[in-house]
């Protein structure tokens, strides 16, 4: 019994176990790309596996002709861009202060925050709130609502509070302001967790769809994941009338139309995550456990 | 005597010389506060309107109360019963089957003691993260399709009849779970590999000088050592159990399955959003009953936790 259940065996399966995570993980996103450039036909006829069938190129040709997939990627850059940059400086703006162990008044307003985490209005509150504030189908509705949340400024905190005292006193002595000491001390130190959130929401001002689909209603605005959908589930209007899309129409758009989008939308975002990868674990462990 | 009246008096008082010095810090502050305000504590002062003959064309502020006759509309209604049970039994598979899985990813992913393998592995499981809810649902109709999808064909190939997953009530929630699995596993395993990597060195080596085989250290030391974050990442996970992955389903289900993929977000999206005749009211009276029960999880986890084990939220 304990002849087979030894470590030595125990490891090897454990090497078999994660190959097999490694490729089921792997695969979907492989499958997609050999479909991606393959043609139609071997799709339809179910010929495409791991590797293209009948290589071409005809699909991304065909979606970087759509007017309306540029117009969706420009929007999906900017909102990505100008939402990552006001998420981060008013988590940066409000981390700073409560990092301060002796600001009056400082865990009260963390405590205003956290709440947050735990209750919400809900969706049609929300709803309101963008209509009542003005901000429905502007660019604003995309990038104003999910710009802060508690646990960034957590795990923000708990990084400025890591950093030594000493290196803050020292600059407080050389005559600089706390504004000072954040601009040109805390911050210089801080890239790890500035990459690690802005990352976060990198990834997901650029995957998000739903704000899209209620806020706004112009199709100029529209960001690509936006697009996407409407190509893969098809029936770009079912939605306000209150149907759900039917698989017929989605039929009509090509699998290998699909693949490609969701290589064209997919892949930026894919590309930037191992630069910051290394950041990650430090980041998550601190915000959360020891918040 | 007096002094200490003196002392006691002055602690009470706001420190305005100290609000002074770091009027700063609290201009910094400003406007995140009112960023909380608005976008979080607004809606919560929305929640009003469910108590209200809310007109859709009106602002938050306006309608006449009408108490709780929205909220005895909806437990009238079987739709949202149905509803309900749906979101429970989502919510609560998702979490029992989801939430060992990423603790066992770690254990096993500890055990890998090659680094450049490991961080391979970490690499490649994190990448599903990355994908928006669109993409990952394009690629399950596109796997799963009876047509040409690789799983039918698969289930062809050994003589099996062709499966319509995406269009089965009974096969909604095997698809939802493990596609959420697919998606968060490597991802929700960040937090214990980094927690396992936490773990003090030397008790290992004081086990093996008790004698202790390598099943006793997991047993007695590495999971010990990561106990606190599961605890936490568990109260968290109940917490946020019936906040399920909306957008996923809302994607995925269509009126075939209702019986099985129909939630209350998606309930409440329907009611509200996108229907020709908004029920604002409704729908937020639902989104109530939902936010409470998700309070009421947490608080009662949190006290589980704090009792059984020393580890809790507050």
């Amino acid at each position: 019994m304990s002849r087979i259940f030894n470590y030595k065996n125990f490891l090897r399966l454990n090497h078999v176990i994660m190959f097999v995570l490694v490729l089921l993980t792997l695969f979907p996103f492989l499958y997609m790309l050999a479909v991606s450039f393959s043609s139609s036909r071997a799709v339809m006829a179910s010929e495409v596996f791991l590797l293209p069938k009948d290589f071409n190129l005809v699909a991304y040709s065909h979606v970087l002709k759509q007017d309306q997939f540029w117009i969706g990627y420009k929007n999906t850059v900017l909102y990505t861009a100008l939402g990552t940059s006001i998420s981060l400086t008013l988590t940066i703006m409000a981390a700073y202060p409560l990092s301060k162990k002796n600001l009056y008044g400082g865990p009260l307003v963390m405590k205003f925050m956290i709440f947050t985490m735990f209750f919400s209005g809900g969706l049609i509150p929300n709803f309101i709130l963008i209509r009542d504030l003005g901000l429905y189908d502007t660019m604003w509705a995309m990038v104003l609502p999910g710009a802060m949340n508690a646990y960034n400024v957590m795990i923000m905190k708990t990084f400025f509070q890591g950093i030594p005292d000493d290196l803050k006193s020292a600059a407080k002595i050389d005559g600089l302001t706390d504004i000072g000491v954040l601009m040109r001390v805390v911050l210089p130190l801080s890239k790890p967790i500035i990459a690690t959130i802005g990352l976060f929401m990198a990834v997901w001002l650029w995957n998000e769809w739903f704000m899209s689909l209620i806020y706004l209603k112009s199709d100029v605005k529209r960001p690509v994941a936006m697009y996407l959908r409407n190509i893969v589930l098809g029936a770009m209007n079912t939605i306000k009338s209150g149907q759900q899309m039917d698989q017929h129409s989605a039929k009509t758009v090509p699998a290998t139309l699909q693949a490609s989008t969701i290589m064209l939308t997919s892949i930026p975002i894919l590309c930037v995550y191992p630069f910051v990868q290394k950041y990650f674990a430090k980041g998550i462990l601190i915000g959360s456990v020891k918040g | 005597m007096e002094t200490v009246k003196l002392y006691s008096k002055k602690k009470r008082k706001v420190p305005f010389k100290q609000i002074k010095r770091d009027y700063r810090l609290y201009l910094l502050l400003i406007l995140p506060v009112i960023y909380f305000a608005i976008f979080k504590y607004a809606p919560m002062y929305g929640i009003t309107i469910a108590f209200k003959r809310f007109q859709p064309g009106g602002g938050m502020l306006s309608g006449e109360w009408v108490g709780l006759l929205y909220f005895k509309k909806l437990v009238q209604d079987p739709t949202f019963w149905n509803v309900f049970k749906n979101t429970f039994i989502l919510s609560f598979s998702a979490l029992v089957i989801g939430f060992p899985i990423p603790i066992i990813f770690a254990l096993l992913l500890n055990e890998v003691r090659n680094n450049k393998q490991k961080r391979f592995i970490q690499t490649v499981t994190y990448l599903p993260r990355f994908l928006s809810t669109v993409v990952v649902v394009s690629m399950l109709f596109n796997l799963l399709s009876p047509s040409t999808g690789i799983v039918n064909e698969i289930i062809k190939f050994f003589g099996g009849e062709p499966i319509f997953f995406m269009n089965e009530a009974s096969w909604f929630r095997t698809v939802y779970i493990a596609s959420d699995i697919w998606q968060f596993m490597g991802w929700n395993a960040i937090l214990y590999i980094a927690a396992l990597a936490g773990v003090d060195p030397n008790l290992y080596e004081a086990a093996r000088i008790d004698g202790a085989n390598h099943w006793h250290q997991v047993v007695h030391v590495t999971i010990p050592g990561i106990m606190p974050t599961i605890v936490i990442t568990l109260i968290l996970a109940v917490g946020n159990t019936l906040n399920l992955g909306f957008e996923k389903v809302l994607l995925m289900y269509n009126p075939k399955i209702y019986e099985t993929a129909d939630i209350l977000q998606t309930y409440i999206y329907r009611l509200g959003l996108a229907s020709q005749i908004p029920r604002f009211s409704s729908a937020t009276a639902a989104g109530l009953f939902q936010a409470v029960i998700c309070l009421v999880l947490l608080w009662t986890t949190n006290q589980l936790a704090r009792k059984n084990t020393d580890y809790s939220l507050w």
